[in-house]
């Protein structure tokens, strides 16, 4: 019950509240605890059927740079690649 | 601009993970213990497999972060003894109707033939309210300050409207007293803890500053998604390294604020105040931290109106349970003598089995990828 799950903003009712895609999943939150202008194209993180805060896209994006950059780096051998695939379970 | 895909997606991708993980490698010089304070992020963790990717001085405590797995079975048997009083319909979210109390569970009293009612938003109470004027409907209201507002919005309506047949009970807690009652505890090897971005999310981060000035323990806000929690351990590592200076770090900026959601913060105080104490499944008694209805709404409040039925005794787990010792980081579920035999997710022991976001269930699940080292 705790997820909280990024949705795009596709419509805004007139009872304020939204339809929301989550992965390609439809849903209706409503946006009464948002205080700031909500649009269409927005995203926004959705708890319980509420949409609970936007999430700023630019600082998802600087996050993402962030780590390009780093897997960069480890491409151009300043960091050792020697850390295995993420399904990689060692044994015993 | 970014895609919804990269929003999700571009916090999962693989080759993320591994250059995060690699960096992480490098730079970490000491042995430390993170726990993750809310079971979100346990399953991720475990999910993902990031421990076999991260080098051995990073090791996970799983802490008590998950709504249904603290409730004590004597709010489970409130819920039970609500559910079973004639012409009345009981709401929850979640796993919590699963959870067993003294005698019986929720679900196993709804196949008896009571009207019990897992939901997808509170708001659903509305409609049901509206449908059976007839009957008494009670949420049965569980979070941490994640949920909370959700609540306090559903209760700004009852009162607004001034609806006659909805009732609560409130079992809202929150997040940093039971980190500084870890932390008080003797033998405590936790040196950082990852904060539940959700709960920020409302909460702002400020709420971590009081813990991290009296403990010297970063803390670090992380988002759910694995390259989240991977960034926010590397920003754990970096705070060592630079020095002395220990401070509440937010790597998820992308949602949290210092401050939080205002609104929702005022609408809970609108309603809700402090609890004296309330006792965690697998921690014991915590001062102030749940919260309940102010007295001016007891009519709606169910701990008072119903007082009568509801049982006071208090029921603590099974003598061999150590989720005590798990939570502060003295033992892994593999170290219990009944995991996983006298103890299962259908049958749960002790909290940390009770909802699929207990560290017990996240070993009992992903058991293969957790055995690192065992
Ligand atoms: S396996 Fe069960 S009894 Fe053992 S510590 Fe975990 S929850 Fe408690």
């Amino acid at each position: 019950m705790c997820l909280s799950i990024p949705s795009k903003v596709i419509a805004i009712d007139e009872n304020n509240y939204a339809t929301v895609d989550t992965l390609g999943v439809r849903r209706q939150v409503t946006l009464d605890l948002i205080d700031e202008a909500v649009k269409i194209g927005d995203f926004v993180l959705i708890h319980v059927g509420f949409a609970m805060n936007k999430i700023s896209q630019e600082e998802a994006q600087e996050s993402l740079q962030l780590y390009t950059q780093i897997v960069e780096q480890m491409q151009n051998g300043e960091i050792e690649p020697e850390v295995g695939d993420i399904n990689y379970a060692k044994q015993g | 601009m970014q895609s919804k895909v990269d929003l999700i997606e571009g916090f999962r991708n693989p080759s993320h993970i591994k250059a995060l993980a690699a960096i992480i490698k490098q730079e970490c010089k000491r042995k430390i213990n993170i726990m993750e304070v809310c079971g979100g992020h346990t399953h991720t963790i475990m999910k993902f497999g990031l421990p076999q990717i991260l080098p051995d001085l990073i090791e996970f405590i799983h802490g008590p972060g998950c709504p249904v797995c603290i409730m004590p079975k004597e709010r489970i048997d409130h819920a039970i003894a609500l559910a079973s009083m004639p012409d009345t319909i009981l709401a929850t979210l979640g796993d919590m109707i699963r959870i067993p109390g003294s005698a019986t569970s929720l679900q196993k009293l709804r196949a008896d033939g009571k009207d019990i009612r897992s939901l997808y938003s509170p708001l659903d109470v509305l409609k049901i309210a509206k449908e059976n004027p007839d009957k008494k409907v009670i949420f049965f209201a569980i979070g941490f300050e994640t949920t909370t507002p959700m609540s306090a919005v559903l209760i700004d309506t009852v009162i607004k409207e001034n609806i006659q047949n909805i009732f609560f009970h409130i079992n809202h807690v929150t997040v940093p007293e039971p980190i500084d009652v870890i932390m008080s505890g003797k033998d405590v090897k936790i040196d950082a803890f990852l904060g539940p971005s959700h709960v920020s999310v409302i909460t702002g981060y400020k709420i971590y500053e009081p813990i991290v000035q009296k403990y010297a323990t970063p803390i670090v806000v992380a988002g759910f998604e694995p390259s989240d929690v991977m960034e926010s351990i590397l920003r754990i590592v970096r705070q060592f390294n630079a020095g002395e200076k220990r401070f509440v770090d937010n790597q998820y900026a992308r949602a949290v604020s210092r401050d939080g959601n205002l609104k929702a913060q005022a609408l809970v105080q609108k309603y809700m105040h402090k609890r004296d104490h309330f006792r965690w499944r697998g921690i014991g008694d915590i001062a102030n931290s749940a919260l309940k209805l102010k007295t001016q709404f007891a009519h709606i409040d169910a701990e008072v109106v119903f007082a009568d039925l509801l049982p006071t005794q208090e029921l603590d787990d099974h003598k061999l349970c150590i989720c005590g010792k798990i939570l502060s980081g003295n033992a892994k579920p593999f170290d219990c003598k009944v995991f996983g035999k006298a103890c299962i997710p259908a049958n749960p022991m002790g909290s940390c089995m009770v909802s699929s976001e207990g560290a017990c269930a996240a070993y009992f699940k992903y058991g293969k990828l957790a055995s690192k080292g065992a």
